[in-house]
């Protein structure tokens, strides 16, 4: 896959898309553990390699969907930080004026159409958005993010089948996590590599390290583009880890403590940025700049999160239905 | 059962009414899309052919899915929030079962989960009712289900011209509609609808003026409510007759001042009884109009049991034009 290598540049901005995920779900882990938020939290510490290397080969047109565990996929396809502190503080300004919040931010101006709180219930919806592209001939490309624990649902098999016989521009992103909810991936999947499911439904299936940007960006590039030309879908698999567990406060008594430890000292973010330096892609100056800024930037958003109002009572009665309701 | 009597020459049933509207949406909007189990021309046009010829003539518009209901009424959620109007058909009222997550989860809450962001011009055909021996998971009417979610609309035509001027409405509404087409009315013919011409959703139509009591029905009832108030017309007893059209968002003006009017109300649906839309008009009625009331609002519905095989079983199960009477005459004691 060489001549699908991402350049310095690219990669730089795989490193920002990276860290401003990183930055802002430490965050909001400690903000939620300090009781400032106050809601459930889906933490995507750990694979966050994954939608950065995805996004920078998507364009801002290009349609994606997520679920609950997604503000890592949405910050990486453009949501504005500030708007999306202000919707997980369920304030008035936030991207869905606080009636959504973190399982269901929507973001229409970045591409970022459905976070659904519902196991595998995006992946339809994104052949959905590809069809409509299919018959538009708009040239977008829809990405249906979801974990492995979704592999196992119907509407995994329903929608890669659908993709497939209406060679639908659509790619499917399995973020393989190793454990739905709180059971480990062989325990409860048929197979050993969710990309092998692919071949049932007569689509390519990619297996990649996520935590590897240069890998994921590789097979983002390729799925992608035999989307925008045409050529149908791809599942792509990629293997990664979350260190938070299931939802915040999750203690992971599940994860036998050599796993974790040997996950932990797999993160992805820190052996990136090593990566990069040592193989000379960007200065330790340049990153360090961009934290600076990915900090600044995440500090107002908390601080208009934090002052910006609360919703009106009367948002009750609107977005029901187009009108309001008396 | 036929509300207006139509002349021969312009009766049509309403496998082609709903024909027409589809028809006469997809010419005039380019993204009015439809798709569902063999609606295309090389499967058939449908398995009632409500959708023949329109494969033919749209072309990759109109599209039949493999048996799926969850992936193509997800896909039909997708391609409505980036701003298709796609119509669905999932054959039977039953199937809504296997893809009620798109349906409640998605379809009825996009838009305010979104802020408003999204939206989902979707409408979901599907036919049901007993009478042809269909049983327990080919027959229900599940309105209820529909109803009780906010973000829905839930339409039931009770005749050819209905459910043209309804369809067309759905179909270029900014929400999502849940169709409800029933099955053994399809080939009952009517008055044509005139073409382009739409019917409000959320509109009840007063069908039959009378002073004494408010027979209120939608889709399959409103056949049988006209025909029982022509028999109470020769005791004397006058009624009057409400077709709902829309269920929700209900016509509640509309049945509130007929009921105000007359005193006693009796509604009537094939859905069964318990916890359904007769409950509800009956609980608005009654917190309404108590102190105006002359007798308890009655419901006549369907038994509380699955829909049986058995002739005689499916016959007993639904309500009668008798029940229907007793229910008057109660209100009349």
């Amino acid at each position: 896959m060489a001549d699908a290598a991402p350049d310095s540049n690219t990669l730089v901005e795989i490193y920002r898309k990276m860290t401003l995920i990183k930055f802002n779900d430490d965050r909001i882990t400690a903000a939620t553990r300090a009781g400032r938020l106050t809601a459930p939290y889906y933490s995507a510490r750990g694979q966050e390699a994954i939608p950065a290397a995805i996004c920078v080969v998507l364009n801002e047109r290009d349609y994606i969907t997520t679920i609950y565990r997604g503000v890592h996929d949405m910050l990486a396809k453009g949501v504005p930080s500030k708007l999306l502190w202000a919707e997980i503080a369920g304030r008035a300004t936030g991207t869905c004026k606080g009636k959504g919040g973190t399982m269901h931010i929507t973001h229409p101006a970045t591409g970022c159409m459905v976070t659904t709180g519902i196991v595998g219930a995006g992946m339809p919806i994104a052949c959905g958005m590809a069809l409509a592209s299919q018959l538009r001939g708009d040239g977008r490309v829809s990405v249906a993010n979801f974990g492995d624990g979704a592999s196992n649902i119907g509407a995994f098999h329903e929608s890669l089948n659908l993709a497939s016989v209406w060679k639908l521009p659509v790619v499917f992103v399995c973020q393989n996590n190793q454990y739905a909810e709180h059971t480990v991936y062989a325990k409860g999947t048929s197979i050993g590599r969710v990309s092998d499911r692919a071949a049932a439904y007569n689509m390519p299936g990619i297996h990649v390290d996520g935590n590897d940007p240069v890998a994921v960006f590789g097979a983002a590039k390729q799925a992608i583009e035999r989307a925008r030309g045409g050529g149908g879908p791809t599942l792509i698999e990629a293997k990664t880890f979350r260190f938070n567990g299931h939802v915040l406060g999750d203690a992971g008594s599940y994860i036998p403590g050599a796993e974790y430890a040997k996950a932990v000292a797999n993160d992805p973010y820190p052996r990136f940025r090593g990566w990069l330096e040592g193989q000379g892609h960007a200065a330790a100056s340049q990153l360090d700049s961009i934290d600076a800024a990915i900090t600044k930037e995440i500090d107002e958003a908390v601080a208009f999160a934090m002052s910006s109002p609360q919703p009106d009572i009367a948002e009750l009665k609107r977005d029901v239905y187009a009108y309001e309701l008396a | 059962m036929n509300i207006k009597t139509p002349s021969k020459t312009d009766a049509i049933n309403s496998v082609l009414a709903l024909n027409w509207a589809l028809h006469d949406a997809m010419e005039a909007d380019p993204n009015v899309i439809a798709f569902g189990e063999e609606v295309a021309d090389p499967e058939g046009g449908g398995i009632i052919g409500v959708t023949a010829g329109l494969s033919s003539k749209f072309g990759e518009r109109v599209r039949s899915t493999p048996i799926s209901e969850m992936g193509f009424v997800g896909a039909a959620v997708g391609a409505a929030i980036v701003g298709m109007r796609p119509v669905v058909e999932v054959m039977l009222m039953n199937f809504t079962a296997v893809c009620m997550d798109q349906i409640t989860n998605h379809a009825a809450k996009l838009r305010f989960m979104s802020g408003g962001q999204t939206h989902v011009p979707l409408v979901v055909r599907m036919m049901t009712g007993a009478g042809f021996g269909t049983g327990g998971q080919h027959s229900d009417f599940l309105e209820a289900w529909f109803c009780h979610t906010p973000g829905l609309k839930v339409v039931a035509p009770s005749n050819p011209a209905d459910a043209y001027g309804l369809l067309l409405s759905s179909i270029f509404d900014d929400d999502p509609v849940i169709f409800i087409e029933h099955m053994p009315g399809y080939w009952t013919t009517g008055a044509a609808p005139v073409r382009g011409q739409r019917i409000p959703l959320g509109k009840a139509n007063v069908i039959r003026s009378g002073k004494d009591v408010t027979l209120i029905g939608y889709s399959r009832s409103v056949g049988d409510i006209v025909s029982v108030a022509g028999n109470l017309a020769k005791d004397g007893v006058d009624a009057e007759v409400i077709d709902l059209r829309t269920v929700h968002p209900m016509d509640i003006d509309t049945v509130l001042s007929s009921v105000a009017k007359t005193g006693r109300a009796v509604v009537v649906h094939e859905a069964v009884r318990s916890f359904g839309v007769g409950a509800e008009i009956s609980a608005l009625i009654h917190e309404a109009l108590w102190s105006k009331l002359k007798a308890p609002v009655q419901r006549v519905a369907s038994k509380d049991c699955p829909v049986p095989f058995s002739k005689v079983l499916e016959t007993a199960f639904v309500y009668s034009h008798d029940e229907i009477e007793l229910a008057v005459r109660k209100t009349l004691r």
